[in-house]
């Protein structure tokens, strides 16, 4: 049995933050899940995935997070209690459907998990989601822990069928990736089929109706202030005099540096569990009873905005800062030191010296940045295109996966990213205001995401761009996850369908198709060039599974090659793929045989025939 | 109770995330408080993975520049890259068995010797114990097993708040069965090593 279906209440696990959450959701009952896989969300899924294969539980990859909300908005609208995951990046993908949704409402529970990046460990930016909570009306839930994390599920839920709305529960990867002890609750049976009776002026968002959901909305947020007045996720500690405001992990933080300055005495803290919309009441009092008011969080400042309207409207009008240059920033993530540090400046009291070394003498270490696997198929392909290209001036659009650190030397590939499935958009607009052909990458996962409404838009405009899709059977940078294209059937997983990338491009009508096998270097340089001389939308499709995949599971084929005799230290193999396999001892080049996976691409790429399979 | 803070670093794939999980159930058995954050967004891609535990009645999952007690590194270069984390009186414990990044084979970059890498360290910490955590995998029977080594290190080194027990049950549950006669070994080869 999965150990997030334990049914022993009062046992004690250590689980992942992730884990935890997702441990909540069955607790409380959850029945339908959907997600597109996105770091720091993604293990929330892949429990869940594991979990529905032996309960109830109904959970799909949807193509992408707008697909994911509708299929749970629809699901919660037929009395389903429902959960919808999702990077924070995600849910601007998921947006438009959000925001109608927010009119429209729901009658099971259907709690939306936005997992934002402070920092950008695996994001291409760090913004606030909590906005969203406000551009949409909706109530954001923040723990501060695994354990409250766990707890606060219900409580979302319960939330959101009282007010049938959607509930935003807003963590952060510091929350998502950290691990602690965890109490186990009793499970809710889950309701898993539901219906829908019709009602189109209340569901069929034309005009007229939607002018009477919006009512209903604003009706609706002051119920939600209501319950933020009286939840007990917003609490305060203490009652001294400085006032701290603070949410998240910044709690922790907080409240390691009250005890390291030994101020416990002095100060009040509110914590804001339920911060949208802050009960407006509760602050207003916590804030009468103060000196000076710090608002600790990471991100915008969110509660500090809200803290002030408050003040204003109460008349308080002692000092409330937060974001300010000598002392919170909105950048990245916050630490306890920093925390401690800004709080004992803001409240004038002694605060430890900072006990780092002095490392100026250190010499610059090489850095360790991720590299693409030993045997990636990417790597053969960026390879391939760098020989295709040559003398041919390019722009190169890619996208987001594993293979965007293709744009590292020495592949270099990668010009231009923003956003998931912005290769091919971003392509066609330079292919028009550039004279240089355009090369855009996309993996399979992220083609069917939002690689193929900018491919059509490539066609019907008719630009000048070859699309090469990295197609390796999985969303490997998450962690592996299926996409509407991989064969689920060969992962002995039973009941779906595949989609053929190919059929599709055709569909969608280019005009020019290949097919590659990336490990062949010499065919795919010719194809590649083949369809870079195209005028016109042509697309590559390199097939190849990922080999970190095929390694996990255990079906990896290739022998491992050595460097011969007939070296003579050209390095074209590191100098040109910078395969982590390579090595450089003694002034010569060798592979690591325990990482090589034999897909021979260097062999093809020594002009002097030197890289030879290691002989057994 | 007092509070431990504990640094580990390891290049992805070394099987340090393990190492972590096995400590944290050591540390619920003995019901001490313990808290731990990773970074292992890219791990299996070769880039660096850390992993902060802190044990004791702290409510932060993370750990600021200069407030490491122990740090342990599975590669010694990541040890003195990881220095920051570090003050006058933490105890390092790093294996002495390099990996060099890509980066220094396509020449950005030299991979220092150990003995400067120890010159490095040794000045600014309490102590640096050192030991060559893959030869000792290897003796048990395992290279894979160089997490379970580290872990004996810890543990010999005395530096954490657990018991030897703990760790030892906390192996048997966490790692494959197949695996925890070897993993054992390990562990009591980096235990001795360290204690000698
Ligand atoms: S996980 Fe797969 S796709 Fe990603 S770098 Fe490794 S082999 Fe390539």
């Amino acid at each position: 049995m999965h150990k997030l279906l334990t049914d022993r209440p009062g046992e004690k696990m250590f689980l992942l933050g992730n884990e935890a959450i997702a441990r909540g959701a069955i607790e409380a009952g959850v029945a339908f899940a959907s997600t597109y896989p996105g770091t720091p969300s993604s293990e929330i899924s892949a429990n869940f995935f594991q979990i529905s294969r032996e309960s109830d539980l109904y959970f799909e990859y949807s193509t992408n997070e707008k697909v994911a909300l509708e299929v749970a908005a629809a699901a919660a609208n037929a009395g389903v209690r429902t959960m919808c995951i999702m990077k924070h990046v995600g849910v601007n993908v998921a947006a438009d459907a959000l925001m109608t949704l927010a009119y429209v409402g729901v009658r099971g529970g259907l709690v939306i998990l936005t997992a934002d990046d402070p920092y950008m460990f695996s994001s291409q930016n760090e913004q606030d989601n909590r906005y969203y909570g406000k551009l949409s009306g909706l109530p954001i839930l923040e723990p501060s822990t695994g354990e409250e994390a766990r707890e606060m599920m219900a409580y979302a839920f319960e939330i959101s069928e009282k007010l049938q709305e959607p509930v935003l529960l807003r963590t952060t990867t510091r929350l998502n990736h950290s691990t602690s002890q965890v109490t186990l609750g009793p499970i809710r049976q889950p309701v898993t089929m539901g219906d829908f009776a019709k009602d189109p002026f209340n569901y069929v968002t034309v005009p007229a109706v939607s002018r009477n959901l919006h009512v209903k909305l604003l009706k609706n947020i002051e119920k939600a202030q209501s319950l933020a007045e009286k939840s007990p996720y917003n609490r305060i500690d203490g009652n001294g005099s400085w006032g701290i405001v603070c949410n998240g992990v910044s709690y922790n933080y907080v409240k390691d540096a009250v005890r390291d300055l030994g101020i416990t005495e002095k100060v009040r803290i509110f914590r804001a569990g339920f911060s949208h919309p802050l009960p407006a009441d509760r602050v207003k009092s916590f804030l009468s009873g103060c000196e000076k008011v710090l608002i600790v969080e990471e991100g915008e400042p969110f509660m500090e905005e809200a803290v002030k309207a408050m003040a204003q409207e109460a008349g308080f009008i002692n000092l409330i800062a937060g974001k300010r240059p000598d002392l919170f920033s909105r950048l990245f993530e916050f630490d306890p030191a920093m925390v401690r540090r800004v709080m004992a400046s803001f409240f004038s009291v002694d605060c430890p010296e900072s006990r780092v070394s002095d490392l100026s003498d250190l010499p610059i270490l090489p850095q360790r940045p991720p590299n693409l696997c030993a045997g990636c198929s990417h790597r053969a392909v960026f390879y391939a295109v760098n020989k295709a290209t040559e003398g041919i001036a390019n722009i190169r659009p890619t996208d987001i996966g594993c293979y965007t650190l293709g744009f590292l030397p020495p592949l270099s590939n990668g010009d231009f990213l923003i956003c998931m499935g912005s290769s091919v958009g971003t392509g066609c607009g330079f292919s028009r205001t550039t004279d240089k052909k355009i090369i855009s990458f996309i993996g399979d996962s992220t083609f069917f995401h939002s690689g193929i409404p900018g491919l059509i838009n490539a066609v019907f405009n008719n630009h000048n761009i070859t699309l090469v899709i990295l197609d390796n059977h999985t969303t490997a940078m998450t962690g592996h996850q299926p996409h509407p294209g991989v064969d689920m059937a060969a992962l002995s997983i039973e009941g779906f369908n595949r989609v053929s990338i190919e059929s599709v491009v055709k569909g969608i009508g280019v005009d020019h198709v290949a097919v590659i096998r990336p490990y062949n270097v010499k065919k795919s340089i010719a194809a590649i060039k083949e369809a870079i001389d195209f005028k016109g939308v042509s697309v590559v499709i390199a097939q190849q599974s990922c080999t970190l995949f095929d390694k996990s599971l255990k079906r990896l084929t290739g022998k491992p090659f050595r460097v011969g005799d007939r070296c003579k230290n050209h390095r074209n193999c590191i100098n040109e793929l910078g395969c982590p396999a390579f090595y450089v001892e003694d002034d010569r080049v060798h592979i690591n045989e325990a990482l090589c996976t034999g897909c021979g691409v260097c062999a093809q790429v020594c002009p002097e025939h030197a890289i030879v399979p290691v002989k057994n | 109770m007092n509070i431990t803070r504990l640094i580990i670093v390891a290049v992805g794939g070394q099987g340090n995330l393990l190492a972590s999980k096995v400590l944290g159930e050591a540390a619920c058995r003995q019901d001490i408080p313990v808290r731990m954050s990773e970074i292992h967004g890219m791990a299996q891609r070769g880039g660096v993975v850390e992993s902060a535990m802190i044990f004791g009645d702290a409510h932060s999952t993370i750990i600021s520049d200069g407030e490491a007690d122990v740090l342990l590194g599975f590669e010694p270069l990541e040890a003195l890259r990881a220095l920051n984390k570090c003050n006058a009186d933490t105890i390092v414990i790093t294996s002495t068995s390099p990996l060099p990044p890509f980066t220094a084979a396509i020449g950005k970059g030299v991979y220092p010797d150990m003995a400067a890498i120890e010159a490095y360290i040794r000045p600014r910490v309490k102590s640096l114990i050192t030991l060559d955590a893959n030869a000792l995998a290897v003796e048990a029977g395992n290279v894979l097993s160089v997490n379970m080594v580290l872990l004996g290190s810890l543990i010999g080194a005395g530096v954490l708040p657990l018991s030897d027990a703990a760790v030892r049950e906390a192996i048997k549950d966490t790692t494959k069965a197949a695996f925890a006669e070897i993993n054992l070994k390990a562990f009591d080869l980096g235990r001795a090593a360290v204690k000698g």
